[in-house]
């Protein structure tokens, strides 16, 4: 592993804000969802950022806003200190080289109708890397022996895979034109136990073997802990902790951090009959109308008066630990 | 980037291939041949569904019919036999003679010709141009969207026959004109269906990925979102087609379609049949039922096409849950 | 403390036995067996878990007791399958009506697409209990609040009119465990119930249904992908592949000396959040057999085994016992030591 303290990528107070309503005709007022609410972060070359929360915490919307599928509102997201935001067209369209994304749902992110080789092959095609058809198949056979899949597939269609076999079809799409920057949406959440591990030890291996840097997005502490080297939570459209991952599992300052850690069911029955969760109160608000103040205080068990009226600051406590709370 | 037309129409014909058919057998590595699954195609269309086989193979006798009229045909379409007038079916005359003592066999074996003609090209440019809109409206959206679908909204407001009959009016008789009559009245409808389709797979993971990848406009839409409307698009116009045969046979039996003397199903049953219907019944029979062999054959092809094509109805390959 | 259904199990009657279950399909592109010869006992009040990855069975074998599998395509065998004595495989279609829903009822992974999204709350909990308890007007809207108290929904009045999209995906969970559990059922199955929940609602509904059914003594049946779901919540647990049970045994027994290299490489191959974050994960290699193109001679697993051998191919192991209480089908099952 190769962890260079060049940033590669420097998301500075992103916000993603979606707005309903308010058609030709209608004169109501406007609701914006801010699902991504000045997030900033920063991605070190050769390094695996994960980053956690529940669902609806905008986890997705930043993967999204970093690569530029959505685009962000306001801030900046500078890859290689090229800020993405200002790119337009061709020549968005050609940073995308470097920056490619795993998706979610393998059963999904494929287009049926292609084959594999042509699956593969596309961002070859588009990002014209390989000059020759020939050339592109030597390529695609490459990439799809590197994620464990055989040559002679790669004329059948996605339909024929299993659900794990899709996923490194996926992976070696992403990995086709050697990007430096990949984001992973969620890659193992819909795949089953016993290929889940397969393919975190693939999503590992490739990042040596290339040298990429990960933005992991996911729902699942124990796989992020497993693969990240430092680890951001993320609540209602907000970073609320950032710490290597050694010092946010074992010392994690936030109250939500600590409550998310401490629901994970342990698959030992000693270990689970002394986990006591801290329960959370209520539900996540809605994001059309987050709460002042700290956006996690009415389900906070720790709450008090200044919680409601102040935002917490985004601040460092300890060398590479920030979190944004009032009572830490 | 270039390819050359008849390839990319292979490719497109090739992503046709319905997705719970078995993998072709490309063990060794070798390329799986390319229409290994139309072959499928055919063996599951006769083993589950029969009455789409029916229909499938009315239609293949209809396109025979049509390609090698003369061959069938026993007397020339529009030749008058003299005073052998309403001359009922017999040997001479398989299907009898009409008042102008035509042959009605040749009669309706060249009719085959006008009606699958008329059928093909209104079908044709029709879904061409449900194509065009629904998926320019479906991808892009916004005001795009706004502007044609109420263009679209408005054309379906009037009954499709007061389209084509003032068409018709304005353009005045010939083919070539019934066709366009045809496909104005028709395309909006399907245009509607086509967008719809789109919609739900503009948002599908697939798309997205296509972008993230780094692909232009273009060729999202043809790579990744015309091959998966397509099989809608292909029950549309075999469903189209059967309309389109009845639709040609209103305006003829209106006075509106294929001029005269051309052989059309739908003047023989307007004009002479009509008028003498009951001294010479076969005047109506006949191509009544060459009409309703064609239009049913069609529908049911069609309806077993939608079928065999959607991998919702057909559970997919997955089904083991 | 309560003595704990597992002590109980030698006197107590098992309230559903299943002997030999097969259950087969017959689709157009060819023939599955899903279930192969599933034999198990659940008895009052306890809870099992019911382990296993997709296309396990493990949903099927249930749908299968309910009579819930579309017959054809599908095809319920078994020996002897019976609920407190009465015979499932040859109840009629009336007396399964009776059962589901009223003496068996189910919770399902989805609960937005298992509640009717035009009807409020209310409605569906009313015809429920009117349907199997026969309680009408005041009695009826009483229970109903009662219900949701118990399951932990504050301002219950309020909720009985909501319509399900109004609620979020953890309160319409506990709704329909609300109304699983307003007729009083002998057996609670719940097929996933939290996997399309967030973590911190998981842990809340899991120790929801353990508690609830505890309180009211029912057997409850959870079926899961997740070994951590049913570690802290079931008595008994049974882990399935390819359409058999290949261990059953208690629940600390199963954790502490698993014995199948299945069970024993899915809980290692698990990354733990209350390990070192440095120990490499085991992984299983392969993939679980497609069970509609392969057929399946000798164990299941063998392909992806690491103790497999030649009797593994050619001969598939029977469930034996190992110790008391714990069943393993595999050829090694003393050898199989865990190792790391």
């Amino acid at each position: 592993m190769h962890i260079n303290t060049d940033k590669i990528l420097q998301v500075r107070d992103m916000n993603i804000h979606f707005t309903f309503g308010g058609g030709l005709l209608k004169s109501g007022r406007k609701a914006v969802l801010k699902a991504v609410d000045g997030v900033s972060f920063d991605l070190l070359t050769g390094e695996t950022l994960g980053l956690v929360g529940e669902s609806g915490c905008g986890k997705s919307s930043t993967a999204k806003g970093v690569l530029q599928l959505y685009k962000p509102t306001s801030g900046q997201v500078l890859f290689k200190e090229e800020n993405l935001c200002d790119l337009q067209g061709e020549a968005l369209r050609r940073m995308r080289r470097q920056m490619q994304m795993i998706f979610q749902d393998p059963y999904a992110s494929l287009n049926p109708r292609m084959t594999v080789l042509r699956i593969i092959e596309e961002p070859m095609k588009v990002h014209r890397t390989h000059g020759n058809r020939k050339e592109r198949r030597e390529q695609v056979i490459e990439m799809v022996q590197r994620v464990g899949l055989n040559p002679s597939d790669i004329h059948r269609y996605p339909h024929e895979f299993s659900g794990g076999q899709r996923q490194r079809i996926g992976i070696a799409r992403a990995l086709a034109v050697r990007p430096e920057l990949v984001v992973c949406d969620e890659p193992v959440s819909a795949l089953d136990v016993s290929i889940q591990a397969q393919m975190i030890h693939l999503i590992e291996a490739l990042r040596d073997q290339f040298n990429l840097s990960y933005l992991f997005i996911s729902h699942d502490l124990s796989v992020v802990k497993h693969i990240s080297h430092r680890v951001a939570v993320m609540y209602l459209g907000i970073i609320v902790e950032l710490a290597a991952k050694e010092e946010l599992y074992a010392r994690p300052l936030h109250p939500y951090t600590q409550a998310l850690l401490s629901a994970i069911p342990i698959p030992d029955p000693e270990v689970e009959r002394q986990r006591t969760a801290i329960a959370l109160e209520g539900e996540i608000p809605s994001p059309l109308a987050p709460p002042p103040g700290c956006r996690f205080h009415p389900r906070c068990r720790l709450r008090e008066a200044v919680c409601s009226r102040q935002t917490p600051q985004w601040r460092e406590v300890a060398p590479g630990h920030h979190v944004a709370c009032h009572l830490v | 980037m270039k390819k050359q037309p008849h390839k990319r129409t292979r490719d497109t014909i090739a992503a046709l291939k319905p997705h719970y058919l078995p993998a072709s057998a490309d063990a060794g590595g070798a390329a799986p041949h390319r229409y290994h699954w139309l072959i499928d195609l055919f063996i599951q269309l006769v083993k589950t569904k029969p009455l789409g086989a029916f229909g499938g193979a009315l239609v293949l006798t209809l396109v025979l019919m049509a390609l090698a009229a003369p061959l069938i045909a026993t007397h020339d379409p529009n030749e008058m036999h003299g005073m052998q007038t309403l001359v009922p079916p017999g040997s001479d005359f398989f299907f009898g003679t009409d008042a102008l003592a035509r042959d009605l066999f040749s009669r309706i074996v060249h009719g085959a010709r006008v009606s699958l003609t008329v059928g093909l090209g209104a079908v044709g440019l029709s879904i061409f141009l449900a194509t065009v809109i629904g998926v320019l409206s479906g991808y892009f959206g916004g005001v795009l969207d706004t502007i044609l679908q109420r263009c679209v909204d408005a054309i379906m407001s009037f009954p499709w026959l007061i389209i084509m009959l003032t068409v018709m009016s304005i353009l005045g008789p010939g083919t070539g004109n019934v066709i366009l009559a045809l496909a104005l009245a028709g395309f909006a409808g399907s245009s509607r269906v086509i967008r719809s389709a789109v919609l739900a797979i503009k948002h599908s993971e697939y798309v997205l990925a296509a972008r993230s990848i780094g692909c232009r406009q273009p060729a999202i839409l043809i790579r990744h979102i015309l091959p998966n409307v397509a099989a809608p698009i292909l029950v549309l116009a075999t469903l189209g087609l059967g309309n389109a045969i009845l639709a040609e046979a209103a305006l003829s039996f209106l006075g509106y379609g294929v001029p005269p003397p051309a052989p059309s199903w739908g003047r023989m049953l307007s004009g002479d049949g009509l008028d003498h219907m009951l001294r010479g019944p076969w005047l109506v029979i006949f191509p009544g039922l060459a009409i309703s062999a064609a239009v049913f054959g069609f529908n049911m092809l069609g309806d077993a096409l939608r079928d065999l094509l959607d991998p919702r109805l057909t559970g997919g390959a997955r089904a083991n849950k | 403390m309560m003595p704990t259904p597992m002590q109980n199990q030698q006197q107590a009657k098992p309230i559903l036995e299943v002997h030999g279950l097969i259950v087969r399909f017959t689709l157009r592109d060819g023939a599955l067996i899903a279930v192969r010869n599933v034999s198990f006992d659940l008895f009052p009040g306890e809870s099992l878990g019911v382990v296993g990855e997709s296309g396990c069975g493990k949903s099927v074998t249930f749908l299968s007791v309910m009579r819930l599998i579309p017959t054809p395509p599908g095809k319920i065998d078994a020996v002897k399958m019976r609920f407190s004595g009465m015979d499932l495989l040859d109840a009629s279609k009336r007396q399964m009506r009776r059962i589901r829903g009223n003496r068996i009822s189910m919770v399902f992974q989805d609960p937005m697409s298992s509640l009717n999204p035009v009807l409020t709350i209310g409605r569906q909990m009313r015809e429920g209990i009117q349907l199997h308890l026969g309680l009408s007007g005041r009695s009826l809207d009483d229970r109903c609040i009662e219900l949701l108290d118990k399951v932990g929904i504050s301002a219950p009045e309020m909720r009985l009119k909501s319509y399900p999209h109004q609620l979020s995906g953890g309160i319409r969970q506990r709704v329909m465990i609300a109304m699983a559990l307003s007729c009083n059922p002998s057996i609670l199955l719940a097929d996933e119930p939290t996997t399309a929940l967030d973590v911190t609602i998981q842990d809340q509904i899991l120790r929801l249904i353990r508690d609830l059914t505890r309180d009211l003594g029912t057997a409850s049946v959870l079926i899961t992908h997740n070994l951590g779901a049913v570690a802290g919540t079931t008595d008994r647990i049974m882990v399935m592949y390819a359409g058999r049970i290949v261990e059953k045994a208690p629940t600390p027994l199963l954790f502490k000396d698993p014995r199948h290299p299945y069970t024993q490489g899915l809980l290692r191959s698990i990354p733990r959040v209350d390990q070192p974050a440095g120990r490499r994960l085991y992984s299983i290699s392969g993939a679980p057999p497609d069970l509609l193109r392969e057929t399946i001679q000798g164990c299941a697993f063998a392909p992806r085994c690491p103790l497999a051998e030649e009797q593994c191919v050619a001969q598939a192991p029977s469930l034996e016992p190992f110790a008391p209480e714990h069943l393993v089908s595999c050829w090694k099952a003393a050898d199989a030591h865990q190792h790391g």
